[in-house]
C-alpha cells in the first residue's frame, strides 16, 4: 500500500505508523471531574471497526513528520483522501 | 539405452553438452536442457515417491504446476529441498537427489504405508491421532514429525545473498507467452513504461512447445523476434526467470531466481532478487494449465499432461517413452498425437470419451487407432507405466501396451494472482472452467488466462488490451498490429473422473489426495469447497493445487449433485510459488538485521577497550576493561569509584535530544510533562515525565531552557523515537494553534557526562577563560552555550550519578575530539572513562528510575513521582492517572531493597512477600525491578515495586526467586542509597 503525502507524494507504507482513528477529538477538560473520566476513557479505549471508508491517522516518520488524515476503504484499501492533520479537518 | 530418447529437432543448443547427476549417476544434457527434460532424455522416468504413501512418481508437466518431480538440488549449505524439476534449469555440475525414499529410490520400504491407506484417509489427521492422548509424546508426535515435509534442508546457513528491489512502471505485463509479448509491444511501441515478466528463461511461453506459426514463421522464431524488439525499446524492462507470486495494494510481489541457474552465484551477486513492483495498471496474460483426467493408477511414472508430452517433444527434442496413448476430452489433445507421429515417436492409440469430434481434428491422428467414446479406466505397471486398460464405446475392457500416457481434460486459465485481493473464480460454462471475475481494479486480464485458447486469439487480445491499457494511461498506441496464426480447435467436452478403477485414483499428486479421499469427506459432511480443501489437504501442498484443485472440485459437486458453478472454487492466496525466507529477509541477516549506530566517540571508546552492548539500535560502551581485570562486576566497580572519588567520562549521545522553538514552546510542555516547563528560567534545567493518555508514565528526562523561545529535551535512548512521534502528534493533531518548531538533534550532537568532585576543575581547564563554572555563577541545573576553541558547546550541570557532574555536548563531528581532549586535561586528575553498567549502577545507588521501572506498567506515584503531577493545569494523561486502580494506596511502589544478609545477592525479576508467607500468586506484594552490586556500600542493593512500599521502611519482606534457587530476606529502605540530601551534586 502506498500513501499519497501531501509533502512527499506516494509513499511506501513502511515509512508511516499508523495511529487509528482520526474522527475522535481529544476531549478538553470540563472541570467535573465525572465528566472528564467519561469522555477521555471513550476516548482513550473505545473505537469502531468499521466497514468501508474510514478515517485514520498516519504518520510520516520515515518522511516529513507530518501526521496525515487518510481516508482508507478498509475493505479495498483505497485511499480516497490525504491531508494534513494540521490542516483543518474534513 | 540412455540418450536414446532424444529426438531431433527443439531448442537446445546441442553444441553445449552439460554434465549433471541424479542420485550420483552421472548424465549429459544440453544447454537449453530443464532438469526434467534432460532426465526424460536420458531415460529416467522415476524420479521420487509420493507423500503419504511412497508410491513412485516420474514428471507429470513441464512447469511450474508440476506436482510429482520435487528433487534436493546441490549439495552441503545450498541443499535446496522440493524444487521442481520442471523450472530447474540445467546448468553443468547440477547435482540432484531424489526425495521421500528409504533406503533409496527404486527400493523405499516405506511404500509398506500403501497397506496402512485405511489409516491415512482424509482427515487422518484427525481421526487416527485422537486417542488414546498418551500416545500423541512418544508415538504419534515423533512418527508425523519424521515423515512430515518431502526434502530435508541442509541445517546450515545459506551462504548466498538475497536482495530486494522496487521498480515502477507504466503497465506489469505478467506472462511473456504470445499475449503477453503482443501486449507489451503494443505498450512499449506507444512509450509506455513497461516491465515484463516471465518465469521461464525464454520468452514465447507455449510458443515455444508447439509448432505453430505466427506471420508465417515458426511462433519460436516470432518470440525470439518480439524479445529482440523489446529488449531494444528503452521504455521496457524485461525480467525473465521471474515470477510474480501475489498481488498487494497497487503493489506486485515478485521473485527473480538471479543466479539459480548456475553452481553457484557469481561474486557479490545475489542468489536470489525479491522484487516489488509499483505498477499503475498490470495485465495478467499467465496463460492456462493443462488440466488431468483421474482414473486409476493415474500417478504412475509415464502418465503426463499431454501439453507437457508436446513440451518435451518440441521444444526439448526429448521422447518421454516409445510407445504413447492419448487420452483427451479436448481437441486440443489430438495436437500432441500428431505432433509425436511428426516427431516419429510411436503413438499407440488416441481415446477420446467424446463420441464425435470434428473432421480437422480426427485428421490429426493421421493412421494412429483412435477409440471415441472410449475412456481410460486403468493405468498399470510398476516403478514405470506398462499398459494402459480402458472402456471401449461398446463397454468393451481394453488393455493397450504403453508406457507413456498423455492425458488432456482441456485447460484452466491460471487466474489465481486475479484472486489474491479478493477476486472470485466464476464458471464459465464456455470453456467448462473458472475464469475471473471482479479482478483488482488495475488489473486486466488476456490472452489464455482470459479464456482466448487459440493462438490468433490471444495474441490478438493481448495487442489489444495492451493497447487498450496503454491508452488509458495516457499513451497513444496507434493502429492495433494484426498478427496472422491459427485458432486451433480447442474444443472440450470435460471429464474429470474415471470411476470403478482397481488401482487408486489420485486427485491431488502432491498430497496423495484419492478419489475416495474426497468422498469420505463428502460423506461425512463436508460440502464446502474450503472445508473440503482443509479436511483433505487437496492443494494444500507447494504446487498450491494448480493440476488438481479443479479435478477435486468437480468430483466433490458430482459426489453432492451441485453444479461445479454452485461449488465454486477455493481462493488463491500469496504466494502463489514457493519463495524462500531468505528472499524475503534479504539482506537483513546477521548482523545486519537491523542498522547498528555508532556514537561520534566510537573509535576512542574502542581504543579505550570498551566493551559495547547494544541498546535499540545503538552500541554502547559496556564497561572499560583494564588489564589484570579478570570480571567485568571488577572494571565496572573501578569505573564507578573514579566517577564518586575523582572524576570519570561517559558517553551519553545516544539520548534522544528534541530542540524546540517558539513563543508557545512553554505552554506546549506543560501539556506534555506532568510538571510545569513555562516558568522554567533561561540557563536553567528541570527533570521531568511524561505520561501516556491513558495515564502510565511514557517517558522521563531533563529539559533545558537555552533562550526565552529554545528549549532542549532529552529523552532516554531507548524511547527517542516514539517521544518524537508523540510530540510531533501533541502537535499537529491536539493543539495546532500552538507556535512550535520542533526538530530531532540526537544525532547532531555528541554529550558526555563528566562526573565526581573533580569534575568542575577539569571542565574548567578545558574551558578556560571562556566560562566561569564557579557554583556561583553555574550552580547545580545550570546550562549554558561557551566557546570550546573554535567551536560552540554545550553544558548542562545535571546529575545521574548523585555526584558533582556535567553534561557537555558538542556538535557531532567533533566526539572522538572531546573525549581525547577530556581524557588529556584530566590526566592527572586520575579521569577515568565508564560504561553504561557503572552508570547504572550509579543511578540505582541513587534511586533514579531507568527503563526497568518506566516499564509502561507504572503510573508516576509507584515510583515516587507522583508529587510532580501538577494540579493547577491540564497535562497528556492526568484524567485517565486519577482513576481508582491507578491511585490505589496498595499499588506496587518504588522502593529500596538491602539483602539482611549482606551476602546475599538480589536479582531482577524476584518476587517480595511477607516473610513466612507461601508462595504463591495471592502472596505476592511486588518485584524486584533493578539490582546491582554497590561499590560504595560493599554488598547488593536492588529497587523493586512493593505494596504500600513506602509505609513500611525498615520492615523485612522475603525475596523468593524460584527460577533462580533464590530465596533470602531483605530490608525495606529509601531507594536513595547514597546522600538523600543530595549535598554531593550540588557542590
Amino acid at each position: 500500500m502506498r500513501i499519497p503525502c501531501p509533502y512527499c507524494g506516494p509513499r511506501d507504507t513502511a515509512e508511516f505508523s499508523y495511529r487509528g482513528d482520526a474522527t475522535l477529538s481529544r476531549p478538553d477538560a470540563s472541570g467535573d471531574p465525572a465528566i472528564d473520566d467519561v469522555a477521555m476513557f471513550a476516548y482513550v479505549y473505545l473505537r469502531d471497526n468499521p466497514v468501508g471508508r474510514h478515517q485514520e491517522f498516519w504518520y510520516h516518520g520515515s518522511g516529513c513528520r507530518s501526521w496525515l488524515v487518510v481516508t482508507r476503504d478498509t475493505t479495498s484499501h483505497d485511499i480516497s483522501d490525504v491531508r494534513l492533520a494540521t490542516a483543518e479537518r474534513p | 539405452m540412455t540418450g536414446g530418447y532424444r529426438l531431433g529437432g527443439g531448442i537446445i543448443d546441442r553444441a553445449r553438452t552439460l554434465r549433471f547427476s541424479f542420485d550420483g549417476a552421472t548424465m549429459d544434457g544440453f544447454a537449453g536442457d530443464t532438469l526434467a527434460s534432460a532426465l526424460i532424455a536420458n531415460g529416467t522416468r522415476l524420479v521420487g515417491r509420493s507423500f503419504k504413501y511412497h508410491r513412485p512418481r516420474g514428471i507429470f508437466s513441464a512447469g511450474p504446476e508440476e506436482p510429482n518431480a520435487l528433487v534436493e538440488l546441490r549439495c552441503g549449505a545450498r541443499r535446496e529441498p522440493n524444487t521442481k524439476a520442471t523450472t530447474v534449469e540445467l546448468y553443468d555440475g547440477l547435482s540432484a537427489q531424489s526425495q521421500n525414499r528409504w533406503p533409496s529410490l527404486r527400493f523405499d520400504l516405506r511404500a509398506v504405508h500403501q497397506l496402512a491407506a485405511p489409516l491415512l484417509v482424509a482427515g487422518f489427521y484427525y481421526k487416527t491421532f485422537m486417542w488414546p492422548a498418551a500416545m500423541w509424546e512418544k508415538l504419534y508426535e515423533p512418527a508425523i514429525r519424521r515423515s512430515a515435509g518431502l526434502g530435508r534442508l541442509s541445517g546450515e546457513p545459506d551462504p548466498d545473498l538475497y536482495e530486494k528491489a522496487c521498480a515502477f512502471c507504466d503497465l506489469l505485463v505478467i506472462g511473456g507467452g504470445p499475449a503477453g509479448l503482443s501486449a507489451a509491444l503494443a505498450a512499449g511501441r506507444a512509450g509506455a513504461r513497461v516491465i515484463l515478466v516471465d518465469e521461464d528463461f525464454m520468452l514465447g511461453g507455449r510458443l515455444l512447445s508447439e509448432t505453430l506459426e505466427v506471420d508465417g514463421m515458426p511462433g519460436v522464431a516470432w518470440a525470439r523476434q518480439a524479445d529482440i524488439e523489446l529488449a531494444a525499446l528503452p521504455n521496457v524492462r524485461i525480467l525473465r526467470r521471474t515470477t510474480v507470486f501475489g498481488v498487494y495494494d497497487g503493489e506486485y510481489g515478485a521473485i527473480e531466481r538471479v543466479a539459480d541457474h548456475l553452481p553457484e552465484p557469481a561474486p557479490f551477486t545475489p542468489r536470489q532478487r525479491l522484487w516489488k513492483f509499483v505498477a499503475r495498471e498490470s495485465l495478467l496474460v499467465s496463460g492456462a494449465i493443462e488440466r488431468p483426467i483421474v482414473f486409476g493408477g493415474n500417478d504412475r511414472p509415464g502418465v503426463m499432461l499431454a501439453s507437457a508430452v508436446r513440451s518435451y517433444v518440441n521444444r526439448f527434442a526429448a521422447s518421454p517413452g516409445r510407445r504413447v496413448v492419448v487420452f483427451t476430452s479436448s481437441d486440443d489433445g489430438w495436437r500432441t498425437a500428431a505432433d509425436l507421429d511428426r516427431a516419429g515417436v510411436c503413438v499407440a492409440a488416441v481415446i477420446d470419451p467424446r463420441l464425435e469430434v470434428a473432421a480437422e481434428v480426427r485428421a490429426l491422428a493421421n493412421d494412429i487407432p483412435v477409440h471415441l467414446g472410449a475412456r481410460v479406466i486403468d493405468g498399470h505397471g510398476g516403478q514405470t507405466l506398462r499398459a494402459v486398460e480402458f472402456i471401449d464405446a461398446g463397454g468393451a475392457r481394453k488393455t493397450l501396451r504403453a508406457d507413456v500416457l498423455a492425458v488432456s481434460g482441456g485447460w484452466n486459465p491460471n487466474i489465481a494472482l486475479a484472486t489474491h485481493l479478493g477476486g472470485k473464480g466464476e464458471w464459465s460454462p464456455r470453456y467448462s472452467t473458472f475464469l475471473a471475475s471482479n479482478a483488482p481494479k488495475t488489473m486486466s486480464i488476456a490472452g489464455a488466462a482470459a479464456g482466448n485458447l487459440t493462438l490468433a486469439a490471444a495474441l490478438g487480445d493481448g495487442a489489444r488490451c495492451g493497447a487498450a491499457a496503454a491508452t488509458r494511461l495516457g499513451f497513444h498506441p496507434g493502429q492495433l498490429q494484426a498478427y496472422r496464426a491459427s485458432d486451433e480447435a480447442f474444443a472440450v467436452t470435460p471429464i474429470w473422473h474415471v470411476a470403478g478403477a482397481r488401482n487408486k485414483a489420485f486427485v491431488d499428486l502432491q498430497n496423495d489426495v484419492t478419489d475416495s479421499d474426497i468422498a469420505v469427506s463428502v460423506s461425512e459432511g463436508f460440502r464446502s469447497v474450503e472445508h473440503l480443501k482443509r479436511y483433505t489437504t487437496l492443494g494444500m501442498a507447494t504446487d498450491q493445487g494448480k493440476t488438481s484443485n479443479l479435478n477435486g472440485l468437480a468430483i466433490m459437486a458430482e459426489l453432492t449433485g451441485q453444479a461445479i458453478a454452485q461449488a465454486g472454487i477455493t481462493r488463491a492466496r500469496s504466494p502463489q510459488v514457493p519463495v524462500a525466507i531468505g528472499a524475503f529477509a534479504g539482506l537483513n541477516t546477521g548482523q545486519h538485521f537491523k542498522p547498528t549506530r555508532l556514537t561520534s566517540a566510537h573509535d576512542w571508546a574502542t581504543g579505550q577497550g570498551a566493551s559495547f552492548v547494544e541498546a535499540g539500535q545503538w552500541l554502547r560502551a559496556q564497561w572499560f576493561a583494564r588489564p589484570g581485570e579478570t570480571d567485568w562486576l571488577q572494571s565496572v566497580e573501578r569505573e564507578v569509584i573514579a566517577a564518586r572519588t575523582t572524576v570519570g567520562i561517559c558517553d551519553v549521545s545516544t539520548l534522544g535530544k528534541i530542540a524546540l522553538s517558539g513563543p508557545d514552546v512553554g505552554a506546549f510542555l506543560d501539556r506534555i510533562y506532568v510538571n510545569t516547563f513555562s516558568t522554567l528560567a533561561v540557563g536553567k534545567v528541570r527533570y521531568g515525565v511524561m505520561l501516556r493518555e491513558d495515564g502510565f508514565v511514557m517517558d522521563d528526562g531533563t529539559t533545558a531552557r537555552l533562550a526565552p523561545d529554545n528549549y532542549l529535551l532529552s529523552t532516554t535512548t531507548a524511547n527517542a523515537a516514539k517521544v518524537m512521534e508523540h510530540l510531533e502528534f501533541c502537535h499537529q493533531v491536539l493543539w495546532p494553534e500552538l507556535d512550535v518548531q520542533m526538530v530531532s538533534v540526537t544525532e547532531q550532537w555528541a554529550q558526555f557526562a563528566v562526573s565526581g568532585p573533580h569534575s568542575r576543575s577539569l571542565l574548567q581547564r578545558l574551558f578556560g577563560a571562556a566560562a566561569d563554572l564557579s557554583d556561583a555563577a553555574f550552580p547545580y541545573m545550570a546550562c549554558g552555550e561557551f566557546c570550546l576553541g573554535r567551536i560552540r558547546a554545550r553544558l548542562f550541570r545535571i546529575s545521574f550519578s548523585g555526584e558533582r557532574a556535567y553534561e557537555i555536548a558538542v556538535p557531532a563531528g567533533f566526539g572522538n575530539a572531546l573525549a581525547r581532549e577530556l581524557m588529556a586535561a584530566g590526566e592527572d586528575l586520575s579521569v577515568m572513562p565508564y560504561g553504561i553498567e557503572a552508570l547504572s549502577v550509579m543511578r540505582i545507588e541513587k534511586g533514579h528510575v531507568a527503563g526497568n521501572e518506566l516499564n509502561g506498567q507504572t503510573v508516576a506515584r509507584d515510583l515516587g513521582l507522583g508529587r510532580m503531577m501538577s494540579t493547577k493545569k491540564d497535562f497528556v494523561g492526568r484524567i485517565m492517572a486519577g482513576r481508582p486502580a491507578l491511585v490505589d494506596p496498595r499499588r506496587p511502589t518504588l522502593v529500596g531493597l538491602k539483602p539482611l544478609d549482606p551476602k546475599d545477592r538480589l536479582r531482577n525479576g524476584a518476587h517480595l512477600m511477607a516473610p513466612g508467607a507461601i508462595p504463591g500468586p495471592d502472596a505476592d506484594e511486588g518485584y524486584i525491578t533493578s539490582t546491582a552490586f554497590s561499590p560504595s556500600l560493599g554488598h547488593w542493593i536492588g529497587l523493586g515495586l512493593l505494596t504500600r512500599g513506602p509505609e513500611r521502611l525498615g520492615a523485612r519482606i522475603r525475596v523468593y526467586d524460584p527460577i533462580r534457587s533464590g530465596d533470602s530476606e531483605a530490608e525495606i529502605v529509601s531507594p536513595i542509597f547514597l546522600d538523600p540530601e543530595g549535598g554531593k551534586l550540588r557542590g
